[in-house]
């Protein structure tokens, strides 16, 4: 199988960079498979789990990916390898991202919390599998 | 004329100031390795989202373009976000990254513009707040934090974001020193909205394919791209600092070490003027008999 060049980027480090055969991507409307020679193609990226080449898990919060002729690039806020995810620090962060939301008065903090209750609600879901 | 024990006393505080200096600088150095490698993590990001928006700028222009990139078609107010260190004793660092600023404050005012300034640390509000207090929208302190993450620069570019939201700037500009090396920090000026699209980055011909569509993506990319400058100018700032403060130091420990040996010296030259008096008076008086 052909491989092709592979960065996820999270603002603060590099968490991974090299070469692989395949990467599953949660895209805005969907999982969608990048192989090499790819089209290039741009999406959003929803929160959840980046496998690379079946094997290497990462989770992933809010960010881009781009796909063009150098190799597939992810920009994401937040990235963390799936082991390295503390079950208990998220159980209690999902906690306070619902007492805000049932604090929350405006539209906006509404959203915000639940945007923030979703991202850690995929995060559960990664460490459950 | 100084006593022995005034220039014993002098020598040992000063010999006390080299030890705090020299200190100070050892910590310098070790935390700028630190500051160093954060920002060069984070500088692979910003190139990325960089070229990628180069790639997106360069296709939607005209009537449709975000504000975020084509602006509110005014520039009466200025929004100047002022990025300084939270403590001092770090050579021109903090004074020169806010004569910078300065400068441009005078040259916006005497066009006319309505100026209003966000400061980023204390420092470069203690020295701002002087002449510009009115100016000054608020001061956002990182003092409790060892080592910045993504979050606090994420909190101000929100917080940035709002306030263009509500109409109450038209163009902000990010003032901050750019790390070059231990001796070399370059205060620079940064436009971020309107976004600055880098035009070294030659976007790609190959068409895209979008999910969703491009309007959407580059809507949801930008503010986002707000965050990143402003991370990247803080770790900037944060190498700076403490590459300023280990020359500044490494400076105030050379000057105290000629201190002490120009005060060495006149102590000894004293100690022996003395003996030698006191010797005249005890032979003179041995003569006299």
């Amino acid at each position: 199988m052909a491989s092709f060049p592979f960065e996820l980027v999270s603002p603060e480090r590099v968490l991974f960079s090299g070469h692989v055969n395949s990467v599953v991507v949660p895209a805005a409307e969907g999982d969608v498979t990048v192989l090499a020679n790819h089209a290039p193609f741009m999406s959003a990226v929803r929160p959840g789990i980046v496998t690379v080449d079946g094997g290497k898990r990462l989770f992933v919060r809010g960010g881009f990916l781009d796909v063009n002729a150098s190799g597939l690039t992810l920009l994401a806020e937040q990235a963390v390898p799936v082991e390295e995810i503390d079950r208990e620090k998220v159980a209690t962060e999902m906690k306070a991202a619902e007492d805000e939301l049932r604090a929350a008065t405006t539209d906006e903090a509404r959203s915000l919390a639940s945007e923030r209750i979703e991202a850690l609600a995929a995060m559960m879901g990664a460490v459950r599998n | 004329m100084p006593s022995l024990k005034d220039l014993r006393n002098r020598i040992a505080s000063v010999k006390a100031t080299q030890k705090i200096t020299k200190a100070m600088q050892m910590v310098a150095a070790a935390k700028l390795r630190r500051a160093q490698m954060a920002a060069e993590a984070a500088r692979p990001y910003a190139q990325k989202m960089e070229s990628v928006l180069a790639n997106l700028g360069a296709g939607v222009s005209g009537a449709d373009a975000p504000r975020l990139l084509a602006g509110t078609g005014s520039d009466q107010v200025q929004l100047l976000i002022v990025c300084t260190a939270e403590r001092g004793l770090c050579g021109a660092f903090n004074s020169s990254i806010v004569r910078l600023a300065r400068e441009h404050i005078n040259r916006l005012q005497q066009a006319g513009k309505t100026v209003k300034i966000l400061c980023v640390g204390r420092k470069g509000y203690d020295i701002l707040k002087r002449q510009h207090e009115k100016q000054i929208v608020d001061l956002i302190e990182l003092r409790a934090l060892k080592q910045i993450g993504y979050a606090n620069a994420d909190e101000i570019g929100q917080r940035v974001m709002t306030m263009f939201a509500n109409g109450e700037f038209d163009v902000a500009t990010l003032f901050y020193s750019q790390f070059r090396s231990v001796i070399s920090q370059i205060p620079t000026a940064q436009r971020v909205i309107p976004a600055e699209i880098p035009a070294s980055a030659s976007p790609s011909t190959a068409t895209y394919d979008y999910e969703p569509d491009e309007a959407t993506i580059l809507s949801s990319l930008l503010p986002r791209n707000i965050s990143v400058q402003v991370f990247r100018a803080l770790l900037e700032n944060a190498a700076s600092e403490q590459g300023a403060r280990m020359s500044a130091m490494d400076n105030a420990t050379r000057n105290a070490g000629e201190m002490i040996k120009k005060q060495t010296q006149k102590y000894n030259r004293t100690r022996q003027a003395m003996i030698t008096k006191e010797l005249i008076e005890i032979i003179s008086g041995a003569e006299a008999l």
